[in-house]
């Protein structure tokens, strides 16, 4: 029991390390797919391994275990934790539970707000152009979502250009990217060893739609040069923007060592299209599967030194 | 909105920063005319210090959402005019930095650092791929 609890932990550093690699060699969507349902998967073992610890230390407190009618002898034989670890993997899951009901509280009245927001200012239009001289762009989640562009922007773009923008803030909205960041984000406030994976989904989903935009468009060159091209202007003439959102995008890029986000997008998109490759997830499913099934047993192995501690009783 | 009610209700002694700079401008949209920090403190009741009102105006400021003239020894305070700008501004979570508000929105393009900045005029001046078609 003891090997199996520790899997999850291990798998999480394994998912640390692997996220980025992931994020740039599988084809966008494949990876987001992959990259979020792991760290929802990690985030619960990890979290139900912390619990099961708690939970083995608890059973050898004298008042737990008359509760459960249990013999306190037998389960100090069975299981040799010690208490102190057992006190560290509770704090954690308390900790753990904690931070990702924050972050799920955080993220809805967020969503709910620039929902509302959004309707303010738009009311049923789907696309919003506002007078100002700064360069920006981005959808608003939503049912439809909203995508508002400055006039500033659209200034910098050309006509084709201003097409790639728009078919990639609606390929935000029509594959609910949202949701995947959202539940990442979520995972790694759980667990925070899985933070690079929430920075690579933020990388995959901006992937994806500019690679939906490429085929909307017919043009992955032509993408390429509205992507830039935005970031030059958006660059030249920055949106105001608040402490926070700066810590944000300067987070966007941390992970990508010498060259930030947008260079890596731009590369992307001239090189040719991302290949499949079907060892590489069938890896990092099975990867993450041993975690799930670690988890599993360490659950039952617990469930059955309780029944032995009873019956011992 | 039942919200806002109750953000007015517990505007008492101890509000958090992103309510007390809510109320603010709220008092300075609602007034028509560029109050001082002291005619807002005013406005806002409770027993706010002059000095934490100067500090929300002028954090106001720093995020583009007031305009301010001298006056006097200090300044006077207004809203920036323009509602969309304002809406939109509000759309990115001004007022309320400890939410997720910035982190919702997909935008298009992230911040550049400057080595990036030219990295991507390398990009732009180089001949495409002839696979990336």
């Amino acid at each position: 029991m003891r090997i199996l609890i520790y899997v999850p932990l291990a798998v999480s550093v394994l998912a640390a390390v692997g996220a980025w690699p992931l994020a740039e060699r599988l084809p966008p969507r494949t990876a987001t797919w992959l990259l979020t349902v792991s760290a929802v998967i990690i985030a619960g073992t990890s979290g139900a391994a912390l619990g099961l610890l708690a939970m083995a230390a608890a059973m050898r407190l004298p008042v737990v275990a008359a509760m459960g009618g249990m013999s306190l002898r037998t389960v100090g034989q069975i299981d040799p934790d010690t208490l102190p670890v057992g006190v560290i993997a509770a704090s954690l899951f308390g900790a753990a539970v904690l931070c990702a009901l924050r972050a799920a509280w955080l993220r809805t009245m967020a969503l709910i707000g620039a929902h509302r927001d959004a309707r303010g200012l738009a009311g049923d239009r789907q696309v919003v152009v506002i007078a100002d001289e700064s360069a920006d762009a981005y959808a608003v989640p939503g049912r439809r979502g909203t995508i508002v562009v400055t006039s500033g922007m659209l200034e910098a773009l050309t006509e084709p250009e201003r097409d790639v923008l728009l078919a990639h803030e609606q390929a935000h909205t029509a594959a609910r990217h949202y949701l995947f960041t959202a539940l990442v984000r979520l995972s790694a406030a759980a667990n925070p060893l899985l933070r690079p994976l929430a920075s690579a989904v933020g990388y995959t989903v901006e992937r994806w739609a500019d690679e939906r935009a490429a085929v909307v468009t017919g043009s992955r060159p032509l993408a390429a040069r509205a992507i830039a091209n935005a970031a030059l202007a958006a660059a030249a003439h920055p949106p105001r923007r608040t402490g926070g959102s700066v810590l944000a995008s300067l987070a966007g890029s941390d992970q990508l060592g010498r060259r930030g986000s947008v260079p890596r997008r731009v590369g992307a998109l001239m090189g040719p299209p991302p290949k499949r490759r079907i060892v590489l997830l069938v890896a990092t499913i099975g990867v993450v599967a041993v975690c799930g099934v670690a988890a599993v047993h360490a659950a039952g192995d617990l469930h059955a030194m309780v029944e032995f501690a009873q019956a011992a009783t | 909105m039942g919200q806002e009610d109750d953000r007015t209700a517990r505007a008492g002694s101890r509000r958090a920063a992103g309510e007390l700079e809510a109320a603010a401008l709220a008092v300075l949209q609602s007034a028509g005319s560029a109050l001082t920090p002291a005619q807002v403190r005013d406005s806002l009741g409770g027993d706010l210090a002059y000095t934490t009102v100067v500090t929300i105006l002028s954090r106001l400021h720093a995020k583009g959402v007031l305009t301010r003239l001298r006056s006097g020894r200090g300044y006077s305070y207004t809203p920036v005019a323009d509602e969309p700008g304002l809406a939109a501004r509000r759309m990115r979570g001004v007022l309320d930095a400890e939410s997720d508000r910035e982190a919702v929105l997909a935008r298009f393009v992230s911040g550049l650092s400057p080595a990036d900045e030219q990295v991507l005029r390398r990009m732009l001046a180089e001949p495409p791929d002839p696979d990336a078609g």
